[in-house]
C-alpha cells in the first residue's frame, strides 16, 4: 500500500472544486433545481416530469496531488458526475473549477483548450481509434491541439515508455490485450501533460489480475508524477486501495466523503455500512478506531506504534508481546490497543469471510 | 480478492418494472375481425364508388401536373434553369464524349479509339493490381477481355463510363450529406432526409425520365442525372448510417482529448465509418449499374442499349448476353471495390512490404504502358476481332429457354391460374373492389392495430394523397400484386435463407446467384415469363418477386445465422428435433431480420410495378408508362408514381411502427436493431 | 516474392498476347487509316451531321438505317443515330438533339405542341414515307383457319367464354397493346356490345410473345395489331373485320364502334434543320419505299440477326435505282 500523506484542502488552492452541481436528464430539466420538486425521489421526479436525476447538489473539492475516488454502484451518477468535470455531458446548474478555470461558464474554445491541457481522462472501454497506431492514439491529444508530427511523436514515445509499452508503439489496438489497450489509454491521457486525470471505471472490464497490476501502476504513476486524479469505480477494495479520499454516491448525491478509514470505521449510514461490511477491516482500519483511552495502570513496556498503523501491521508485534501495543503520535501516548481490540477486528472478519 | 460489490440487495426503483399484462387479444386476433367485418360490409356494397376510371381518362389533379409539364417544356428557350441545368447537361456530354473518344468510340480522324481494348485492359488490369492486388487484377483483366469477346466492348465500355461518371458525382453529393445524417443532432433532420431518400428510391424513374430529358437533353447527358439521381439514396443512407455508429465511447474519448468538430469527423467519424462507407459506394454502383437498361431509353450510352433493342425484336438470347456482361461488371466492381478497401488497410498496417510492392507496380506499369503504345498502333489490338462467343452463346440461351418454355408451360399455366384464382383475384376484389371509404377505413384499422397510434397519422397522410392523386382504384390493384408478391419473397426467403444459413455450402453456392438475381435487368427474362405466364399480373409479380427475393432471402440468412449458438446448443441439449430447433430457436429469435426482409422485399416487389405495367399487370405500372410514351398523359403517369411512392411510404411506416411496438412490448430495453438499419 | 513473380507473369503474358494478336491480326495500320479518314474528310460535301432518331421497333430501324447508310456513303453525312422513345424524339427536335423522325404513326398531342401555328414550330411535316400502318383486331392463324367465323366480328360474342383468362373476370379477354399505340379498343367494345374486357400487355414485346406462345400451343387470343411489323412473317395471324372505318366515326373516343383506318406514316423533322438544307434534308424528303421493303429490311434484321446497318446496306446495295431516286 503506498504512503499517503494527509492532505486538506485550503481555500482557493483546489486542484478541482465542485460546488452543488446538478445533473437532471430530460425536457425542462433546467426548471426544477431550485423548486421543491428537485427534493423528490428519482422514481418520484420520473413519474411527476419525466425527468431522471443523474447528480444531486453533488460539492467537493480535490486537493493538488490528492487521489479522490468516487464510488458506488452502477446507476448511482458517478460516471455522470466524471464526465460533467470536463462537460462531455452539460450540468444542469452548479461550479466547476479546475485549476482555477470555470468550467461551467467556458465557451467551446476555452473547453476545449481546457480539455487539452488541464484535464484528460481514461475510459472504462478504452475508446481507443481502432484504424491508428499505439503512437499516434496517445499522440492523439497533441495533434488535435496542433502539435508537429515529430515532435508529437517523440513526447508519445516517452509516454508509452512510461506506461511500460516500449515495443508495441506500431501495433494496432486489437493486435493487444484488454490490459495493454488500457495502458494506450492512460498513455493518451498522460501525453498531454494535464495537471488533472479523470478515471471512469478504467478497470471494471479488465481480469482481476490484470486489475491488480494497473492498479498497481496507477500507484506507481501517481508517486512519479503527481498529478491529481478523479477515480472512479464501483469496486471499493479499487476505492480503498487508491484513494486518498473516498466519495461515497448513491441515487446520484453524497453519501459520505472521507478517508478509507473514515468510511470502514464510521460508516455514514446503513447504506454505506452494507457496502463496507465485507471489507477485510484489518487492511483498513487504522489503530485510531481500535485504540482506547490510555488509563494510569497500562504496561508501558508494549510497543510503540503510531496512530495510522493499519491494524494488520499491527497485528503480530501486538500478539507476539505480552503488553499492549502504545499508540504514540509526534511523541505523545495517544492510546493503548489491548489483544482483543485487535482480535475483534480479524476475528469479525474471518467470520464474514467464512 | 477482489470483493467487488454486488447489489447487497434490489434497490427500489432499480428494477425494470414488470412486463405489462398481455392485452384481452392478440393482434392477429384483432386484424382477423377487421377483416371479417370488412368482408361483410364488401360483400353487401362491392363494386359501389371504386373510383375505377377508363385507360385513357385523367382527373383534374393530373391535367395540372400535365400542364405544369408543358407550361415548363413552353419556357425551356427563357427559363434561366433550364438554361442553367441545359449547359450542366452539355458539360456532362462533353465529359462522356472525351471519355468515350478516349476508350469506346473512334476518335475521328482515327478509326479507332486513342487507346485500344489491349490498352485499356491492361490499364483496368494494373489499376486491379495496384489498389486491391493479384486475384482481383486477374477479375478485372477476365472481365474485360469478356467485354470484347462477347462482342459488347464499346458498349460494356460507355456504361463503365456513364458508372463513374454518375458514381463520382453520386459521392461528392451525398458524402456532405451523408455527414449531415451521420452528425445532425437534430431529429427532424434525420426524418426529413430519411423520407426524402424513401421517395427517391421508390419513385419510378419513368416519372422522372421526362423532365430530365426536359431539364438536361438526351443522351449520356440525361444517362448520367438519371443514374445519378438513383444511385445517390443509397450512399446518404449506408455512409449516414455508419457514421452515425461509430462507438459513442471513442466518440467521447476523442472529445475528452479536446477536438473541434471538424477533427472528429475528419480523424474519427470518417476513418472509423470507413468499412460501411465502401458499403454504402458498392450499393450505389449496384444500383448505378441497374440503371443502364433506363438510361437506353433516353439514348444513354452503355449495355442497357443491347438489351433493350434485342427486347423489342424479342431476342432473349441477344439481351441476355449484354444483361449477363451487365453482371459480370456489377461482380467486378463490387469485389473490387471491396478488396481495395482491405488492400488498402492492410497497407496502412504496414503488412505490405512497400518496397517490393513499389517494384512490381513499376514493372507491370511498363507492361501496361508497352500495352497501350501496342494498342494504339495496331488496329486488331485496337478493335477487339470479333468473334462467334456472343452469337453462340445468345443461340444457346434461346435454345434454353425455347426447351424450357414448351415443357414448363403448362405446369406454369397451372400454377398461375392457381394464384390467380385463389389469392390474387379474391384479394384484389376486396381490396379494390369494396367502395374506396371501405377500403380506406379498414386499411387505417389494420394500421392501428399493428403500429398503434404511431403508425395512423402517415397512413392517412398517405390515404389522403392516394384518394388526390386519383388513382384509387389502379392503386389498390398495385398494392393486392405488392401484397402478394411480398407473401413468395417472404415464402422464399425463409425456406432459402433458413437453408443457406444451415449450410454453408448452399450459402456459397446460392450467394452468386443472388448477386445475378440483383442485378441483371429485368427485360433480359421478361421474355421468358411472358412466354410462361403470359401477359398477366402474375408474371408481374413474378418479376417483381424474383427482383426481390435475393434481398430477402439474404436478410433472412443473416438474421438465422445471427441466433446465438450457445441458445441452439441450449435446445439441442433439450433434444430439439431439427424442425423444432428452426421454428422455435431459429426463426422466432430472428424475428427482427425477418420483418426487415419483408419490408425491403415489399419496396423492392413495389420498385418493379412499372416493369409490371409492361408485362400486363396493368395498374399503376401502366398508367407510369402510358405517362412516359403520351405526352398529353404525362400528369397520369406522375400521378401514378406519385402513388407508387404513397403506397411504399404508408406500408413501410406501417411496418416500422408495427416492429417499434412489438420490440416495446416484448423486450423493453433492446432497441430494435432493424431500425437503424433503415436508418430510422 | 511470390508477388512480384505473378505481377511480372502478368507483363509477360499481357505482352506476348499482345504481339501474337498483332501479328494474326489484319495488321491494318491505324496512321493509314487516319490519313485516309482525313482526307476523306476534305474531300467530303457539306451535308453535316445527320441526327436520327431510332424509335423502338424494328421496322422503324429498318427505315432509319437504310436512309441512315444512304446519307452517311453516298452523301457523306455524320449520321449520329439515337434510341429514343416518339415523346423524347419530338422534344428533341428544338434543342438540335433531333433530325429526323422517319417513321410517324400520327401524334396529335405532339403536333400541337411542337408543328407550327398551336406550338412553338420546332417540327415539321416532311410528307409521308409511303409505308401504310394498318392497325386493327387480329387473331393467331391456326385460330382463323379452324374458325373461320371469327373473322368476323358479329361472331366474336359467340367464342367469348372461349378467351377468358385469370386476368379477364369471366369475359373474354381482348390483349391490348403498348400505350404509345392509339388505342380505342374499350370503346369499340362496348359500342359494339361484346362481351370482352381489354387487358394491357403495356408493351410490344408482350403482345409478340403473347401471340406466338397462341399460335405455338393453339390458345385463344385475340389483340390489337398491326402491320407494318415483322412478326407476321414467323407468325400468321389474321385480321378481323370490324365495322368499316367511315370518316368521322373515331373523332370522339367515347363513341367509336369502326375498325382502325389506314394511316400513312410520315416524316416529321426538325424546322430549324430543315432550314440550312444540303442534301440530308432532300434525301429524308424525297425518301419513300413501300411496306414490303420495310418488311423484307425489318426480317433480315430480326430472322436473320444482322446488325441494322449490315440490313440496311444489302438492301442500298440491291436496290440502286429506288436509292438514286431518292438522292435525286
Amino acid at each position: 500500500m503506498n504512503e499517503r500523506s494527509e492532505r486538506t484542502v485550503q481555500n482557493g488552492d483546489a486542484a478541482l472544486s465542485v460546488k452543488n452541481l446538478w445533473k437532471i436528464f430530460g425536457r425542462g430539466a433546467d426548471r426544477i433545481v431550485g423548486t421543491p420538486d428537485a427534493e423528490l425521489s428519482r422514481a418520484e421526479l420520473k413519474e411527476k416530469s419525466g425527468c431522471v436525476v443523474g447528480v444531486r447538489d453533488v460539492s467537493f473539492e480535490v486537493a493538488p496531488g490528492e487521489v479522490f475516488v468516487v464510488m458506488g454502484l452502477s446507476g448511482s451518477g458517478k460516471s455522470t458526475l466524471v464526465r460533467c468535470l470536463t462537460r462531455l455531458i452539460e450540468p444542469t446548474s452548479g461550479e466547476i473549477v479546475v485549476d482555477g478555470h470555470d468550467v461551467v461558464s467556458a465557451s467551446e474554445a476555452e473547453l476545449r483548450e481546457l480539455r487539452r491541457t488541464h484535464a484528460s481522462m481514461v475510459f472504462q472501454h478504452f475508446g481507443l481509434l481502432p484504424h491508428r497506431q499505439v503512437i499516434d492514439n496517445v499522440a492523439y491529444g497533441l495533434e488535435v491541439r496542433g502539435v508537429g508530427k515529430k515532435e508529437r511523436r517523440a513526447k508519445a514515445e516517452e509516454i508509452v515508455g512510461l506506461v511500460g509499452l516500449s515495443g508495441y508503439e506500431r501495433s494496432y489496438p486489437d493486435q493487444l490485450s484488454g490490459g495493454m489497450q488500457q495502458r494506450v489509454g492512460l498513455a493518451r491521457a498522460l501525453a498531454s501533460d494535464p495537471s488533472l486525470l479523470l478515471f471512469d471505471e478504467p478497470f471494471s472490464a479488465l481480469d482481476p489480475l490484470i486489475r491488480r497490476d494497473m492498479q498497481n501502476e496507477v500507484i506507481r504513476l501517481h508517486r512519479e508524477l503527481g498529478k491529481t486524479m478523479v477515480f472512479i469505480t464501483h469496486d471499493l477494495q479499487e476505492a480503498l486501495k487508491l484513494g486518498d479520499r473516498i466519495l461515497i454516491m448513491r441515487d446520484g448525491a453524497v453519501v459520505q466523503i472521507g478517508t478509507p478509514d473514515e468510511v470502514v470505521g464510521a460508516p455514514a449510514d446503513d447504506y454505506v455500512k452494507d457496502f463496507t461490511s465485507e471489507v477485510p477491516r484489518s487492511h483498513v482500519l487504522t489503530l485510531k478506531w481500535v485504540m482506547r483511552d490510555p488509563r494510569p495502570g497500562d504496561s508501558t513496556d508494549g510497543p510503540v506504534m503510531s496512530s495510522d498503523t493499519v491494524v494488520r501491521r499491527a497485528a503480530q508485534a501486538a500478539l507476539a508481546s505480552e503488553h499492549p501495543v502504545r499508540v504514540v503520535d509526534d511523541g505523545q501516548l495517544v492510546g493503548i490497543v489491548d489483544d482483543d481490540a485487535i482480535l475483534r477486528v480479524v476475528v469479525a472478519e474471518e467470520e464474514v469471510s467464512a | 480478492m477482489t470483493a467487488t460489490i454486488a447489489p447487497p440487495r434490489p434497490q427500489a426503483g432499480a428494477e425494470p418494472p414488470p412486463p405489462s399484462e398481455p392485452r384481452s387479444l392478440p393482434r392477429w386476433a384483432w386484424a382477423l375481425v377487421v377483416i371479417g367485418v370488412w368482408i361483410v360490409v364488401w360483400a353487401l356494397t362491392k363494386g359501389t364508388d371504386t373510383l375505377e376510371i377508363p385507360v385513357r381518362v385523367h382527373t383534374e389533379v393530373q391535367q395540372q401536373l400535365t400542364d405544369f409539364r408543358d407550361s415548363v417544356l413552353a419556357s425551356r428557350d427563357t427559363n434561366p434553369l433550364i438554361q442553367f441545368t441545359y449547359s450542366l447537361g452539355g458539360w456532362f456530354t462533353d465529359v462522356v464524349d472525351w471519355a468515350q473518344r478516349m476508350i469506346s468510340i473512334p476518335d475521328f480522324p482515327r478509326p479507332v479509339p486513342q487507346i485500344g481494348w489491349l490498352g485499356v485492359t491492361a490499364i483496368a488490369t494494373w489499376i486491379g493490381l495496384a489498389v486491391a492486388g493479384w486475384r482481383i487484377a486477374l477479375l478485372v483483366g477476365a472481365s474485360f477481355v469478356s467485354f470484347g469477346l462477347f462482342g459488347y466492348w464499346s458498349d460494356s465500355m460507355d456504361l463503365l463510363i456513364v458508372t463513374f461518371v454518375a458514381v463520382v458525382f453520386s459521392v461528392l453529393i451525398g458524402m456532405p450529406l451523408a455527414v449531415w445524417l451521420g452528425t445532425s443532432r437534430r431529429p427532424w433532420v434525420v426524418s426529413m432526409i430519411n423520407t426524402l431518400l424513401d421517395i427517391f428510391q421508390t419513385m419510378p424513374t419513368f416519372v422522372y425520365l421526362l423532365p430530365i430529358v426536359l431539364f438536361f437533353g438526351i443522351g449520356a447527358s440525361a444517362a448520367v442525372v438519371c443514374t445519378l439521381i438513383y444511385a445517390l439514396p443509397p450512399i446518404i443512407r449506408v455512409a449516414g448510417h455508419g457514421i452515425r455508429n461509430v462507438s459513442p465511447t471513442t466518440i467521447e474519448a476523442t472529445d475528452a482529448a479536446g477536438q473541434t468538430s471538424f477533427q472528429r469527423l475528419r480523424k474519427v467519424q470518417l476513418p472509423m465509418a470507413r468499412k460501411t462507407i465502401v458499403v454504402g459506394l458498392n450499393q450505389t454502383i449496384m444500383a448505378a449499374l441497374s440503371m443502364a437498361t433506363i438510361a437506353a431509353y433516353v439514348d444513354g450510352p452503355g449495355l442497357g442499349k443491347p438489351v433493350l433493342s434485342a427486347l423489342f425484336k424479342n431476342d432473349v438470347g441477344g439481351a441476355f448476353v449484354p444483361g449477363m456482361l451487365i453482371v459480370v461488371m456489377a461482380v467486378m466492381l463490387d469485389r473490387t471495390t471491396t478488396a481495395a478497401s482491405e488492400a488498402s488497410e492492410r497497407a496502412a498496417r504496414g503488412q505490405v512490404d512497400l518496397r517490393l510492392r513499389r517494384i512490381v507496380l513499376a514493372v507491370t506499369a511498363v507492361g501496361a504502358l508497352v500495352a497501350v503504345w501496342a494498342s494504339r498502333t495496331y488496329i486488331s489490338l485496337a478493335e477487339f476481332p470479333e468473334t462467334s462467343w456472343g452469337p453462340t452463346l445468345a443461340g444457346w440461351v434461346d435454345d434454353f429457354t425455347e426447351w424450357f418454355t414448351d415443357t414448363f408451360r403448362g405446369a406454369t399455366d397451372w400454377f398461375k391460374n392457381l394464384i390467380s384464382d385463389y389469392l390474387l383475384n379474391p384479394l384484389q376484389s376486396l381490396i379494390a373492389e369494396s367502395p374506396w371509404y371501405v377500403t380506406a377505413t379498414a386499411i387505417l384499422l389494420l394500421a392501428f392495430v399493428f403500429g398503434r397510434a404511431r403508425a395512423l397519422l402517415p397512413t392517412v397522410i398517405c390515404l389522403a394523397g392516394l384518394r388526390y392523386f386519383g388513382l384509387w382504384h389502379d392503386s389498390m390493384i398495385t398494392l393486392t400484386m405488392t401484397l402478394v408478391g411480398t407473401l413468395l419473397v417472404m415464402i422464399l426467403a425463409v425456406v432459402f435463407g433458413v437453408w443457406m444459413a444451415r449450410r454453408a455450402s448452399v450459402d456459397l453456392m446460392l450467394r452468386p446467384v443472388l448477386d445475378a438475381g440483383q442485378t441483371i435487368p429485368p427485360f433480359v427474362y421478361l421474355i421468358p415469363m411472358l412466354a410462361l405466364f403470359g401477359p398477366t399480373r402474375f408474371t408481374a409479380i413474378v418479376a417483381g418477386v424474383v427482383y426481390a427475393a435475393p434481398v430477402a432471402i439474404k436478410l433472412v440468412a443473416d438474421g438465422v445465422r445471427g441466433v446465438s449458438p450457445t441458445t441452439l446448443e441450449a435446445s439441442r441439449s433439450t433434444g430439439a428435433t431439427t424442425w423444432q430447433e428452426i421454428t422455435k430457436v431459429q426463426l422466432p429469435m430472428s424475428r427482427s431480420s425477418l420483418v426487415l426482409a419483408a419490408n425491403q422485399g415489399l419496396l423492392y416487389v413495389l420498385a418493379m410495378a412499372v416493369i409490371g405495367g409492361m408485362v400486363g399487370a396493368g395498374a399503376l405500372g401502366y398508367d407510369v408508362v402510358l405517362g412516359f410514351s403520351r405526352s398529353e398523359e404525362w400528369g397520369k403517369g406522375a400521378a401514378a408514381g406519385i402513388s407508387i411512392v404513397l403506397i411504399g411510404i404508408m406500408v413501410d411506416r406501417i411496418c416500422r411502427a408495427a416492429a417499434h411496438d412489438e420490440a416495446v412490448t416484448h423486450d423493453a430495453t433492446r432497441r430494435p436493431r432493424w431500425r437503424a438499419a433503415l436508418g430510422g | 516474392m511470390r508477388k512480384m513473380r505473378i505481377g511480372t507473369k502478368l507483363t509477360a503474358v499481357a505482352a506476348v498476347a499482345a504481339f501474337v494478336l498483332a501479328g494474326c491480326g489484319d495488321g491494318g495500320s491505324i496512321d493509314e487509316q487516319t490519313e485516309a479518314n482525313e482526307s476523306g474528310a476534305a474531300g467530303a460535301g457539306d451535308c453535316g451531321d445527320l441526327n436520327m432518331a431510332v424509335n423502338p421497333w424494328v421496322g422503324y430501324e429498318a427505315s432509319a438505317y437504310v436512309v441512315g447508310t444512304v446519307a452517311q456513303e453516298k452523301l457523306g453525312c455524320k449520321v449520329n443515330y439515337k434510341d429514343l422513345k416518339e415523346d423524347v424524339s419530338w422534344q428533341g427536335f428544338g434543342t438540335g438533339e433531333v433530325d429526323v423522325v422517319i417513321e410517324d404513326w400520327g401524334h396529335p398531342d405532339l403536333e400541337k405542341k411542337f408543328f407550327d401555328g398551336s406550338g412553338d414550330g420546332s417540327a415539321t411535316d416532311f410528307g409521308e414515307n409511303g409505308n401504310v400502318g394498318i392497325i386493327g383486331w387480329y387473331v393467331p392463324g391456326w385460330l382463323a383457319e379452324e374458325h373461320p367465323d371469327i373473322l368476323d366480328w358479329n361472331n366474336l360474342n359467340k367464342y367469348a367464354k372461349e378467351f377468358a383468362t385469370s386476368e379477364s373476370g369471366g369475359k373474354g379477354q381482348f390483349l391490348g397493346s403498348d400505350p404509345s399505340y392509339v388505342q380505342f379498343d374499350e370503346a369499340i367494345i362496348s359500342n359494339l356490345g361484346l362481351d370482352f374486357k381489354v387487358v394491357f400487355s403495356g408493351g410490344e414485346a408482350a403482345t409478340i410473345t403473347a401471340f406466338e406462345q397462341a399460335q405455338k400451343n393453339k390458345e385463344w387470343l385475340i389483340g390489337y395489331f398491326w402491320e407494318p411489323q415483322y412478326v407476321h412473317a414467323e407468325v400468321p395471324m389474321e385480321k378481323v373485320a370490324l365495322p368499316p372505318y367511315e370518316d368521322g366515326c373515331q373523332d370522339d373516343p367515347a363513341t367509336v364502334d369502326c375498325d382502325y383506318p389506314e394511316t400513312p406514316l410520315k416524316k416529321i423533322v426538325s424546322t430549324s434543320w430543315a432550314d440550312e438544307g444540303g442534301p440530308g434534308v432532300d434525301l429524308v424528303k424525297n425518301f419513300n419505299w413501300t411496306n414490303d421493303d420495310q418488311n423484307l429490311v425489318a426480317a433480315w434484321i430480326t430472322s436473320d440477326g444482322m446488325s441494322p446497318a449490315d440490313a440496311a446496306a444489302k438492301w442500298v446495295e440491291e436496290n440502286p435505282d429506288k436509292v438514286d431516286a431518292w438522292i435525286g
